[in-house]
């Protein structure tokens, strides 16, 4: 495997930052190096915030913000319209947006890339019965680029869910996520 | 050791329980305030005994870091930007005062215009003051340095205090992986804590008391000793490190990426050296010999070791992330400074002011610089 670079679209509040965190901590235990990093601002609830995710067999030494993604993950489709979610997107490149759109929609509004278009919102509030989308998008990542196991996936969100004292939510978190790769089957 | 991904934050927390400071002052700001959460939630948890004093200000936890060390206590605290201007006042005095303690900062802008993003405005301005400053590139690194410092800082020939300069948010917000050490083996790398002259109310001591101009002079001139000496035992507690733990960090002073036949180098501290090492693996591909030299040691600077270090180089490209305003980047009048008899081209840059990304794309315009035999150097905005 060569460096792969994710960028993780979402609004303040929604746990953006905390979902690349889980990922970086489940590449880990997939046996690969990872980071995780906010861009961060001083964020409001509902702003637009971005944070990344780079994963790569050899330790990782790139330390500036990730500019030309191999994935894109937009945790709620309204930023579509104020955001360039495709900025420096790779041609090939899969761009993951939790909608309630249909495929053919999306593409429509995303000429050109490889895009998947999952209600994660819908998932979220029949398993865990909140619209708690962040750690739940990240089955999909899991399941569309395949570059990290769903058991590594569910290690992490137990580590880093237990370590903020909040082992119910890991639980439903787990469930949702297994819940969204198995819709991307 | 285990293997886990944290945030640099917590490494350094993590680092700081393993060196069992008997008190730590907190004070928070942004970007340090994960580093004395974190330290808090382990007194908390029963998983550190040290006293936490939770103090009113910035200006008070220096005083407090001050007075527990100078009462034989091993100490340590952070700060960041702001906050360490307003320990201004006292950062002389504890080196003044010869005691070692370590404070990690997490290095932020300083206002105005407000930002709380990275740059090196702050730890910089404060190198005259006496400590020893160490600035890290990972969280490994970061993890390691407190370990590493608190047996300098000690050490009965240095004396002086310490500080771990980390780049806030780039590095204190990112979550990588961090082979952490197990107390064991801190324990015995690290003696216990030891002070001749303390504070001790059956044996009554002055400290700090006035310098008449008969002898000002001489304590200033055994700080610059000490920091002289410091050199040898930053050297030798990081070989020492490598013994203990399987892991160092160049000289201790200085870290050389493909220097040995390089014609072109860029020459820096903190995280920005990491991009820098990946537009060098880039440009070697295409044939271009070009290295890096990373400043572990800004204070004491090894000008020694730098002197080595450029001795083959065509042209050197130094990138400050702070500017001396009025003059230029502080490190390059440095770099300039150590390697004066020589004639070789030395370019200042500054770059990555108040959080502004410093990119591989700006490295490469840095090298192609120096390719085309440039001689002035320029403000690098992303």
């Amino acid at each position: 495997m060569v460096l792969k670079e994710i960028r993780l679209h979402g609004r303040g509040g929604q746990g953006a930052v905390t979902s690349t965190q889980v990922l970086a901590i489940a590449a880990f235990y997939d046996g690969m190096y990872s980071q995780a990093f906010p861009n961060f601002g001083v964020e409001r609830t509902g702003a637009p915030v971005e944070s990344y995710v780079r994963i790569d067999k050899k330790p990782i030494n790139l330390r500036q913000h990730v500019y030309d993604p191999d994935y894109v993950i937009v945790l709620d489709s309204s930023l579509l319209d104020t955001v360039d979610v495709t900025s420096g997107m790779q041609k090939d490149g899969i761009i993951i947006v939790n909608t309630d759109k249909t495929e053919a929609e999306l593409k429509k509004k995303l000429p050109g890339f490889n895009v998947h278009a999952i209600d994660i919102t819908k998932i979220a509030l029949e398993v865990i019965g909140k619209p708690f989308v962040n750690v739940a998008a990240l089955g999909a990542f899991c399941a569309l680029s395949k570059d990290v196991s769903l058991k590594a996936l569910d290690k992490a969100i137990d580590e880093l869910f237990t370590a903020r004292g909040k082992a119910a939510i890991a639980q439903l978190n787990k469930k949702a996520a297994k819940a969204v790769a198995d819709k991307c089957k | 050791m285990t293997k886990r991904v944290i945030e640099a934050s917590h490494a350094i927390a993590i680092g700081a329980k393993l060196t069992r400071p008997d008190v730590i002052p907190m004070y928070p700001i942004t970007p340090q305030t994960h580093v004395v959460e974190d330290l808090a939630q382990f007194i908390n948890n029963g998983e550190m005994k040290c006293a936490m004093i939770d103090v009113e200000s910035e200006h008070s936890a220096a005083s407090a870091f001050l007075g527990s060390i100078a009462a034989g206590s091993r100490t340590f605290t952070a700060t960041s930007s702001q906050g360490l201007l307003l320990m201004y006042e006292v950062l002389p005095i504890v080196s003044g005062m010869r005691l070692p303690g370590v404070m990690a900062v997490a290095n932020r802008a300083v206002s105005a215009p407000i930002s709380i993003w990275n740059d090196h405005s702050d730890a910089v301005s404060a190198r005259d003051q006496g400590w020893i400053q160490l600035w890290v590139e990972s969280s490994q690194e970061a993890l390691d340095t407190v370990i590493q410092g608190v047996k300098i800082s000690e050490d009965k020939g240095v004396m002086l205090p310490l500080m771990v300069c980390f780049d806030g948010f780039t590095l204190s917000h990112v979550f990588e992986q961090v082979d952490v050490p197990d107390q064991k083996t801190v324990d015995k790398f690290l003696p216990k804590f030891s002070l001749k002259h303390k504070l001790d109310i059956k044996n009554p001591k002055t400290f700090g008391p006035i310098g008449f101009p008969n002898s000002y002079m001489y304590f200033k001139k055994q700080q610059q000793d000490a920091m002289i000496t410091s050199l040898d035992v930053i050297k030798k507690v990081n070989k020492d490190f490598k013994k203990s733990f399987g892991r160092s960090y160049g000289s201790g002073l200085l870290d050389l990426y493909k220097m040995g036949d390089a014609d072109y180098a860029v020459l820096g501290m903190g995280t920005l050296c990491g991009t820098a090492r990946v537009t060098i693996d880039k440009l070697r591909k295409q044939g271009k010999k070009v290295g890096m030299i990373k400043v572990r040691s800004l204070r004491p600077f090894p000008e020694k070791e730098l002197q080595v270090a450029v001795k083959n180089l065509k042209a050197l490209a130094v990138i400050d992330r702070h500017i001396s305003l009025g003059q230029e980047g502080p490190l390059v009048t440095d770099v300039r400074s150590a390697i004066y008899c020589n004639d070789l081209t030395v370019n200042g840059y500054i770059a990555g002011l108040g959080g502004m990304d410093i990119t591989v794309k700006l490295f490469e315009k840095v090298f192609s610089d120096l390719e085309k035999g440039k001689q002035n150097g320029s403000w690098l905005f992303d």
